[in-house]
């Protein structure tokens, strides 16, 4: 098992005729993923890459039984197709554009809240690299071969620092259960905290890396969770010690603008909660190694 | 996107919000033209800058003749004002603005922000203003109310009026307030705004309200569709290592240190320059050159980080996903052609393509140094600094 994604989750692209949508829906079929159709209004009829072309996210759902969808339409638009997933049935939406109006992802969260939770679709990004069940299936952008299949979960705001941890384990001959990118944006799909809960009832993850950054309240918020459910270790790592207050540091989320969204303060809010905290970058795949020693969970992970 | 003082209050005025009568000046001569076209006795001038703190950094006068205006524009312009929230470079000041002075009855703060904590837009206001909110919030945090706006609805009447009455204003203003409250939200939203602040809004001795100082943030992404506001751009405002890169699409920041810095995804560029500070090094800026970068932006990117005198040592570092490491590779080859490339620079590449990217650098016969790692990369970087300072 995994967390979001596996072998069997049928995928529809979302922006598959364009140049990007089209690099990576090959990308993630060379990988294995069950990709099985794709939408841009205005094509159904025509076929990319062997995969059949729809209007409307609903007509996908219903020819291909799509579960899950991955979003590559340009900014303007991307808040409305996300929205338009939710609507048809989607359970899982990736969405990797970067360039989403604040407001406009307000708005999606806000149109989320008129499904119930449990048939709510959950949504990861925008501005992220996608999710990754190693060895299972990939719904994103990520170079999926410097990742194990294994027993260890990631939740990152970034993505190229998620693909440093990853390869941090891999050298180490450290697997991944399922690695997700939430994203770099100041309101988002999805939190730590949401994932964290997956994590900590998937039969197949026995410990999680959360990496953070400087900005927003997530990091602290997902720390009563650890603290009151989270049976499993967690190990974090808060990027931005050497960022100025104030300053967007590339992601339109990382900026400090309030008490308690610098790194140093992330840092001590994450250890008073018992999360081990790999001291720098370059130390992530180390800490998680030690962590699972101490444990006793290194051999089979 | 930041903005000026009297393009936020121009903003403001057309959505309803009343502001003191005021102008623009370019020089001091104008300034005193001002004070004539305004009439009146008195004036404040006020330096047109991207920061707040203005006023005890010496860049707002009180003046009383268009002579003392003159001379007050005449002290600013061309000056460098340092103050409290500014680099200690301080920003430049070209743009004064003359404006009627108001009699003060009263200083209140209002406050509008995308709140990440509920992911919807909160109204901040204050019964006490002309101090910074958070001073306030850390030493009278009852005198701060907060309220909610539902994106479905809207801000409603009812809860401009709470604010209103929460102020302690008199029955009389409750309904302007109520009225200038929303006028200020609808800014806000109507603009992609990310921060307004009206502080102080001044209850004046004729019983009038009005936003006696406005600051504006704008969402870089909601751009494209307020050309308006995109053309209120002041670069002059801007680091200049910052607009040259901004131009180009680059993310840039500028900082302080001497190890440039070229990466891809934000979050790994601040973690490489978390790792160099680790190794005894500190960053000259952040640059994320993005995904999908080609040789040309690579090269582009160079050109940036070079842009810096204070770099005496650069680091590549690029985690290729959506990149090609054998397009970085050819981007910086490309950049010893064109640009003259005096100091050591250290490439780290891990990623799609990787053994292509390698072999085009180690073909190339350019003297540059390979990491594996980000350690590698990071420690490399800071002993080829020492190298460097004693050549």
């Amino acid at each position: 098992m995994a967390i979001l994604i596996d072998e069997t989750t049928r995928v529809i692209v979302q922006g598959i005729t364009g140049r990007i949508g089209q690099f990576h829906t090959k990308e993630m079929l060379d990988y294995g993923t069950r990709v099985v159709g794709g939408v841009t209004p205005g094509k159904s009829g025509e076929t990319r890459m062997g995969l059949p072309v729809f209007d409307t996210v609903k007509d996908a759902v219903s020819v291909t039984g799509a579960q899950a969808s991955i979003v590559f339409v340009p900014p303007p638009f991307a808040a409305d197709s996300i929205m338009e997933a939710a609507d048809a049935g989607i359970r899982y939406c990736v969405c990797i554009t970067d360039g989403i109006p604040g407001q406009d992802m307000m708005r999606v969260k806000r149109y989320m809240r008129r499904y119930k939770t449990a048939e709510r679709m959950v949504l990861t990004g925008p501005n992220c690299a996608g999710t990754i069940s190693p060895g299972k299936s990939m719904l994103g952008i990520m170079p999926g071969h410097i990742y194990l299949p294994g027993r260890v979960g990631i939740i990152g705001r970034s993505g190229t620092l998620g693909y440093e941890a990853a390869a941090q384990l891999t050298a180490l001959g450290i697997g991944v259960s399922t690695s997700v990118g939430i994203g770099g944006d100041p309101v988002n799909g999805s939190s730590f905290r949401d994932h964290l809960a997956r994590f900590e009832d998937d039969p197949d993850t026995d410990i999680v890396i959360m990496i953070g950054e400087i900005g927003g309240p997530q990091e602290a918020e997902a720390t009563t969770f650890v603290r009151q459910q989270m049976t499993k270790p967690v190990v974090g790592y808060i990027a931005g010690l050497s960022a100025p207050k104030g300053r967007k540091m590339g992601h339109a989320g990382a900026i400090v603008s309030a008490t308690g969204e610098s790194a140093q303060e992330k840092v001590e809010i994450l250890s008073a909660a018992g999360i081990t905290i790999a001291p720098n970058p370059s130390s992530i795949g180390q800490t998680v190694a030690d962590v699972l020693n101490r444990r006793g969970l290194l051999a089979t992970a | 996107m930041d903005i000026h003082e009297y393009q936020a209050k121009e903003l403001l005025a057309r959505f309803g919000v009343p502001v003191p009568r005021g102008g623009l000046a370019y020089s001091p001569e104008q300034a005193a033209y001002r004070c004539t076209e305004l009439g009146g006795t008195a004036w404040v001038v006020k330096a047109q800058i991207h920061s707040g703190g203005r006023g005890e950094a010496g860049g707002v006068s009180v003046c009383h003749s268009d002579r003392e205006v003159q001379e007050a524009a005449n002290h600013l312009f061309g000056q460098r004002l340092v103050t409290r929230q500014s680099a200690p470079r301080g920003k430049p000041v070209y743009r004064v603005y003359v404006e009627e002075t108001v009699a003060i009855a009263r200083e209140l703060y209002f406050g509008t922000v995308l709140d990440r904590t509920t992911e919807k837009i909160i109204i901040i206001t204050a019964a006490e203003g002309g101090m910074e909110i958070e001073e306030l919030a850390a030493s009278a945090p009852e005198a701060v109310q907060r309220s909610v706006v539902e994106p479905a609805v809207g801000f409603l009447d009812f809860q401009a009026r709470e604010i209103a009455f929460g102020l302690g204003l008199p029955a009389e203003l409750i309904a302007p307030a109520a009225r200038l409250f929303r006028a200020a939200y609808r800014a806000f939203r109507d603009l992609d705004a990310t921060m307004l602040e009206i502080n102080p809004l001044a209850l004046t001795k004729d019983g009038e309200l009005v936003a006696l100082d406005a600051k504006m943030s704008f969402d870089d992404n909601a751009m494209f569709r307020h050309q308006e506001i995109s053309e209120l751009r002041d670069r002059s405002q801007e680091d200049p290592r910052e607009s040259h890169a901004a131009d180009r699409g680059l993310a840039y920041v500028g900082l302080d240190g001497d190890i440039g810095c070229m990466i891809n995804g934000a979050g790994l560029a601040m973690a490489t320059m978390d790792m160099i500070k680790h190794a005894g090094g500190e960053p000259a800026n952040f640059l994320d050159i993005g995904g999908g970068a080609s040789p040309d932006r690579v090269l582009k990117a160079f050109r940036a980080v070079l842009h810096d005198d204070q770099v005496k040592v650069m680091l590549v570092n690029i985690f290729a996903g959506i990149n090609r490491c054998d397009w970085v590779a050819e981007g910086i080859v490309a950049a010893y052609g064109e640009l003259d490339v005096r100091i050591p620079v250290i490439v780290r590449l891990a990623g799609t393509n990787v053994e292509e990217g390698r072999r085009i650098l180690r073909e190339s016969g350019l003297p540059i140094i390979t990491a594996d790692t980000l350690a590698d990369a990071a420690e490399k970087s800071v002993g080829a600094l020492g190298m460097s300072l004693s050549a």
